[in-house]
Order: C-alpha cells, then structure tokens, then sequence
C-alpha cells in the first residue's frame, strides 16, 4: 500500500515536471503552429545554469531565480535569432532549424560545463522526509516539488481563464486565423510564450536538478514525454497538457510496477523477465497510441 | 425519366442550429437541378452531405438506388458522383492534363495502381483531352494548374468532374469568383454539359439559374420551401417572402 | 534527361570511388562511402512518403533498427542467409507500417508528427529490453551475412558494391513508383486532399502503401548498417536518428529523392570530415543546419535546379 503510494507521488512528481515543460510548448506547437524540437534544452540549460548559480552565491532560492531569469532571456534570444524569422514557413523548416539548435546549445554546454555530470544538492531547508505509513518516508523536496508545481499550474489556470491575453491564447489554440482578425499583435504573443516557455522549462530544470544527475543528454527523453502530454492532451490545450501530464507521470510510475506484477503472475519467470521492462517502458507510448486511436486530437483537442 | 439520385428526409443540425431540416429531392438522368435561396439557407452543408464531407444526422441518399448515405467521400466519387468546390480546388503542381487525366484513372479504381506510368495511359490521356476540348480548355493542357487564371481553374474543375463521366454531378457555385467577363462563357460551357450527367446545381446568379436549371429547389433556413418548374418557383409566395429584399 | 542529371552524376561519383588511386586510405574512404549510401537509402525512403506525400515521419529509424535487429536474431539462431535475413527484416518493417501506419494515419499535422515518434520509441525500448540481444548494451554480430554463401557484405570492395545496388535500387523503385498512377494519388494528396478524395482516390490506403514500401526499404538499410558495424544496437533507432533521416532528407531537398542521397552525403561528410578536425563538430554542423533552414529554400536540390 505504501509503496504504491510512493509511486503515486512520485507520478504526480512527474507529471508536474512534464507540465512545467509542456505548459509553454503546447501554446507553440498549438497557437503559433510552430514545431520547436529545441524546447527541451531550455530545461538542460536551466539545470546547468542553476548549478553555477548555486557555486557562485551557495543560495538555492538565488540560484532558482537566476536560472529560470536566464533561460527566459535564452528563449527571448532564439525567438530573436531564429524562431521568429521561420514563422509560417512550414514544419519542415522548423524541424530542421531547432533540431540544428539542439546540437549547437548541447555542444555549447559541454563546452562550458564539460562532459561529467554535475550535481545540485537538495536545500537543506528541504533535505528531510516525512513519515508515511508503515515506517517509510518521503522526501520532503518531492512533495516541495508537487506543491511548486501545482500552484504554478493554478497561475497557469488564472491567466489563461482570466486575463486578456490568456482569452487570445485560447482563441488563438482553436483558430489561428482568428487571432489575427482579433488585431492582436502576434509577434509580441509569440515572444511573451516563448519567453514565459523557456523559463518554465528551465524552473522546471532546476527543481529537477537535485533529483537527478546534470548532464547533456539530460532533457532527450524527457523532451519526447512533453511530446507524449502535449499530443495526449490536445495541441494548444494548457488544461489537456496539465491532465495528460499527470497521466503519463503516473502511467510511467503506477503503470510500470503494475505491469511487472501482472506479468510475474500470468507469465512463467523466465518470460516475465523479458516481457515485464519492455511492456513497462513501452507503456507511455500505448497510451499514447490507445488515445490517439480514439480521439485523434488528443483528449481536449480542438483540431485534428 | 430515370432516378439517379434520391435524398430523403435529411437532416443535420451543428449544436442548436439545423443547418438541414428534412430535405428530400430527386436528381433524374439528364436534367439540371437548381437549389437556390438565401445565404445561410444550408446549400453548401447540402452538397457536402451528399457528397460525403459531412455526415447527415438523419436522412437517407441513395444514388442509382444504391444506399450512400454514410459511404466516405470517395466511395461516392468512385461510384459516379462528382463534384465541384466554392472556392476552386485543382492539383496546383500537376499540369492541366494530369489533373483530368488522374480524375478518370481515379473514377475507374486504377488510381492505386502501383504499376504502369501514369503518363502512359492513353485512354485516361485521351478522355482527359475530350474533356479539356469541351471545357474549351486544351490548349491549356500543358500549363501547371496552379498557374492558371480564376476562371480557367473553374473550366479545369468542370473538366475533371466530366472526364470522371460521372452519374451525377454536384455544382457548388460554379460561377463564385469569377468576373463578369468569365460569367457568360462558364454560363455557355455549363449549358453545353446538358444532357450528360445530371447536374445538382448550387449557384446564386440567378441569371444563371433560370438560364439551365429544368427544376428549382428552394432551401430556407435548411428546409424546402418551394420546388418545380422556373415559372412556377418564380411566381411561388413563400420564394419571394424569403428573398424579400434580395434582387430575384 | 530531365530529372536523370543528378542522379546520374552522383551515380558516377558513387561508382568512381573504388577506382580512385587512394592507396592507403582507399579503403577508409570506401567505407565512407557505404555509411553514406546506406543512409541514404533510408532518406531516399523517406522522402518518398515525407516530400512526395507530405507524411512527415518522425520514426523512420525505427524499421532501420528492425532491418538490424531482423539480423541480430537470425544470427543469435545461427542462421547467416540473406534470403532469411531479408526475409525477416522486411516482414517485420511492414507488420510495422501497417499497424502503425493504419493509427498514424488518423491524425494529422503535428499529432502525426509526434505519433510516428511515439511508436519509434517503442520499437526502441523494446529492442532495449530482450536480454538475448543484449538488451540496452548492444548485440555483437557472428557473422556477417551472406547471399548464397557468397560473402557480399563483407568489408571493402563487396560491402560497397552491395550498398550501391541497394541504393540504386531503391532510388529507382521510388522514382518508378512515383510516376505510376499510385504515385501520383500519393502527390495528388499531398497537395490538395480534399480534391482527390472528391476525385475518388481512398487516402488511407494509399498512404499506408507508401509508408508500407518506405518502411520496407529502411529495413533494408537496417540490415546493411548492421553488417556494416558488426554491431546492433537500439541506438540505430534512437529519436536522434529519425531526426537526422529528416534532416539528410530535408538539407537535400524534400520530394525529389536524389536530393535525399546530396542530404544523406552531406550529413554524413560533415559529421565525419568535422569530426576529424574537431570533437566540437556539433558547434559547426548545428549552425549549418538552422542557417539551411533560415536560408536553403527547396534544399541543395532546389540550388542545382536553379543553377545557372
């Protein structure tokens, strides 16, 4: 019991992780209609940059400012440089150009940071764990994380319900065209959800730093996931991205142990060692797979 | 005269709104079938059910007495029912021959053939160039259809749909867009495809209208309000209480 | 001739190589050229179902990585005939494309974007966890296999040759198929669907016949690059991989095929010739890539059909 509320917290960990990262990427993908694959490095850089923070000041709380500051200005700056001038060029074009900056932001950081993994320690504020039942316990950082991340998402909630912009933002998700008939002026939109993207993806690499080691390739598969909430939630959808994010993380955490027991009692040992970790790591992706196949816009998409 | 296309009882709303409210009519081989009314009256949500865009809620279409109510579009094009769009639609990149050349080979299921060329195939090659002949069209066969004018892009389209020798064909607006000179020449081509495949014919000219059409429909806020003869439509009360207002 | 220039030059480039007065480094630079052209019949796949049928795939790796695994498990049976091997390869490839495809092909744009990777990244996982083949570590090949006893895809000259007649061969199963009725039904989607549905053309089906055929060619390429390396291993199949098929295609110029071979020659020379120079390589090839994109409308084929 226990330990399957431990992998419940730890996918709604997750989850949240992957909202952090999908939250500014769905609006890209849904509301400019642009294919950004190099999202994912802003969560790399803000990891390593947290990482410097934190030498130079030994402030966690600076170091998570800083970062997340950073990256934003690191988003504001491709928008500039790049992103900017491929808008309504096609997505092979995109695709093209971001994977490109994907290779060059990773040299880069190898460059500066070098090629053996960093590590952030876990404040010590935050360095505890709080009892469950039956003697376990669980991290308070963890359960720091699930608390950051959900009042992010109810922020997230507030603009996109509430204010202007966020009405333009979901008009925009369900009929591009109609943004600019609305008279909004969608190079400023385009910088506002690219700048606030990078920097969510960045916070969101910094709360992970701590959990995991800071390396190059830290952000590829986690890049895919965010792929995984965006479609799963619909393109364009804040709301579908927080619920699939959820999913997937728990999908990830309950689903892979769920998976290894039901193939240990169906299976003789011998198969169950071999179908249990590929079932299990391929489950993300036939969930995926089992939505899409039912709604093929995702569960709160507009467009197919 | 024979029935090839029979709608019944169709019907399609989009939230609240009926778009189509049991709307029957027949389609019989040879004649030109004008459905006019007012904008927003549902003509176009009309031809997209029967040609299979959209699905109707209610309601039953049956061409050649055969039941296509929820066939996927082209099922029905591959059955005889062909079709024009509002705003033109041709292949841009494929030259004007390819376009009519693909819509036969298309229509006789040799389009997923993965063998043979297809620049090869006289007979799809010499039907395409009747058709371009009787749209007044051929020499134009070698042009990139993206590159030609409005107007030829609609005689290309009406090429396409006869190439195909279609059962019945579906005209939505085919004179939308085109300027008062290009008017009287499609008005000219369309009277010249009298007489083959049964037209359902969607336009707002109404010069146009009484010009072909051997009967009238009319649609009102989704519904039937009047059909018949010109003459008869033209006299009816409910047809010019609904276009009061509107030139008719 | 129109259309037969470029693949007929690089056709001459490809068959000039082995004849070159290299000496010592002839056989460094014939190997070179088999990596290219074993990528280059996985772009040239690709663009048949990316450029002419405006599929944009994000998972061709993955029957790549079926081709190489279709070898890993023969020779773990000890069997090394080709007719086997391929025999394999391609009944996985196109089990693939059809389940895959026949879900893929419900969605479109981005959602198929993304779905298409989805699944490459089961197919990765997958073939990351089976013990028997080493799981994530790897699978070192026996032996290499062979046609008829014959040792076609060993090093040098036969690996080369072999590599050529695959590629050739696909190019023009490609460039044949799309001259065929099919073929244009395939473009004919691409550039205006609802038109050719109207005209009566059924778009599932023969957009799963081309991912079905493109499929089968990169298991092709799979089995080369496995022979080629001695070595199998998931990371043939990694989503990096699938984006640099795209890119091999994308750089060449999509929907022309010959250009996937210029792209697939490119790629795999910078990567090589910069890597040489520099471990940083990314730091040049990176840049390339985006100012390619910012600037390189309709790829290097796109520049040969302008010139002059």
């Amino acid at each position: 019991m226990t330990l399957l509320l431990v992998q419940a917290l730890n996918g709604v960990q997750l989850g949240l992780t992957l909202f952090l990262i999908a939250a500014g990427l769905t609006l890209v993908f849904g509301v400019m209609d642009f294919i950004n694959l190099a999202h994912g490095v802003q969560y790399m850089v803000g990891a390593y940059l947290a990482v410097s923070f934190y030498d130079a000041s030994g402030s966690f709380l600076l170091a998570l400012v800083g970062a997340s500051l950073a990256t934003g200005a690191l988003g504001l700056l491709l928008e500039a440089l790049v992103f900017r001038r491929l808008m309504g060029r096609g997505h092979l074009d995109q695709v093209l150009a971001t994977f490109g900056l994907i290779l060059t932001i990773g040299e880069l950081v190898r460059l500066i940071w070098g090629t053996s993994p960093l590590q952030l320690p876990v404040p010590r504020l935050l360095s505890g764990a709080v009892p469950l039942m039956s003697g376990m316990g669980y991290p308070v950082y963890r359960i720091m994380l699930i608390v950051v991340g959900l009042a992010v998402a109810g922020l997230m909630a507030l603009v996109i319900g509430r204010t202007k912009i966020g009405m333009q933002l979901r008009a925009g998700a369900s009929n591009a065209a109609m943004v600019n008939a609305l008279g909004v002026d969608i190079h400023r939109m385009f910088r506002l959800v690219f700048g606030v993207g990078a920097m969510l993806a960045g916070f969101a690499g910094v709360l992970a730093a701590p959990l995991v080691s800071v390396e190059a390739g830290m952000s590829d598969n986690l890049l895919i996931l965010a792929f995984v909430v965006i479609v799963v939630g619909g393109v364009g959808s804040v709301r579908g991205a927080f619920i699939a994010a959820i999913l997937v993380g728990l999908v990830d955490t309950l689903g892979r142990s769920l998976v290894t027991a039901l193939a240990l009692a169906l299976l003789p040992p011998m198969a169950a060692g071999h179908v249990g970790p590929a079932l299990a790591s391929m489950l993300i992706y036939l969930f995926m797979a089992a939505v899409l196949a039912v709604r093929p816009a995702g569960l709160f998409g507009v467009r197919a | 005269m024979a029935e090839v296309l029979h709608v019944e009882g169709l019907s399609k709303t989009f939230g609240a709104l009926w778009v189509t409210r049991e709307v029957s009519l027949t389609l019989a081989a040879g004649e030109v079938h004008a459905v006019i009314g007012p904008n927003g009256a549902g003509k176009t949500t009309l031809i997209h059910q029967i040609s299979g865009v959209v699905l109707p809620d209610r309601g039953r279409i049956s061409l050649r007495g055969r039941d296509i109510t929820r066939a996927r579009p082209e099922a029905r094009a591959r059955a005889g029912l062909a079709r024009s769009f509002q705003i033109t639609s041709v292949l841009p990149e494929f030259s004007v021959l390819e376009n009519v050349a693909l819509s036969v080979q298309a229509r006789e299921g040799r389009a997923m053939r993965p063998w043979g060329r297809a620049a090869a195939d006289r007979e799809a090659n010499a039907r395409g160039m009747a058709a371009l002949e009787r749209m007044a069209m051929a020499d134009r066969a070698r042009r990139l259809a993206g590159t030609l004018s409005h107007g030829e892009k609609r005689q290309l389209e009406l090429a396409m749909a006869i190439a195909a020798d279609p059962v019945a064909l579906l005209l939505d607006e085919p004179l939308a867009g085109a300027g008062p000179e290009e008017v009287p020449r499609l008005i000219e081509l369309l009277r010249g495809m009298k007489g083959g495949a049964a037209i359902l014919l969607v336009e707002h000219d109404m010069e146009a209208v009484f010009a072909l059409a051997d009967r009238i429909t009319v649609l009102a806020e989704g519904r039937v309000i009047a059909s018949g003869q010109p003459d008869a439509v033209r006299a009816d009360e409910a047809v010019r209480a609904a276009y009061l207002g509107e030139d008719f | 001739m129109k259309g037969w220039r470029l693949p007929l030059a690089m056709l001459l480039v490809f068959a000039a190589v082995p004849l070159l007065p290299l000496g010592r480094d002839s056989g460094y630079v014939m190997l070179l050229g088999a990596r290219i052209m074993v990528f280059a019949t996985a772009a040239v796949s690709l663009d048949l179902i990316l450029g002419a049928g405006g599929l944009v795939s994000f998972g061709h790796a993955a029957p790549l990585l079926l081709g190489a695994y279709a070898v890993a498990a023969l020779d773990k049976a000890g069997v090394d005939g080709a007719l086997p091997v391929l025999a394999l390869a391609l009944a996985l490839a196109g089990i693939y494309a059809l389940l895959t495809g026949a879900v893929a092909l419900r969605t479109r744009g981005v959602n198929f974007i993304m779905i298409t990777l989805a699944f490459a990244q089961m197919v990765y996982f997958a073939t990351g966890s089976i013990p028997d083949y080493g799981g994530t570590d790897g699978y070192p090949l026996g032996e290499r296999t062979r046609l008829f006893g014959l040792k076609v895809l060993h090093d040098g000259l036969p690996f080369y040759l072999s590599a050529l007649v695959v590629l050739v061969a696909s190019y023009l199963v490609c460039r044949a198929l799309l001259a065929t009725p099919f073929g244009r039904s395939l473009v004919a989607l691409r550039q205006n669907e609802q038109r050719a549905r109207a005209m009566g053309i059924d778009p599932l089906r023969v957009r799963l016949g081309a991912m079905v055929v493109a499929s089968l060619i990169a298991s092709l390429a799979g089995v080369l690059l496995a022979n080629e390396s001695d070595f199998i291993s998931p990371a043939y199949g990694a989503w990096q991989r699938s984006a640099e098929l795209m890119v091999m295609v994308l750089l060449g110029g999509a929907g022309s095929l010959s250009g996937a071979v210029l792209g697939a020659g490119v790629v795999v020379l910078l990567e090589e010739g910069l890597g040489r120079f520099t471990q940083h390589w990314p730091l040049i090839f990176g840049p390339v890539l985006v100012l390619a994109a910012l600037g390189l409308r309709g790829g290097l084929a796109g520049m040969w059909a302008r010139r002059g």
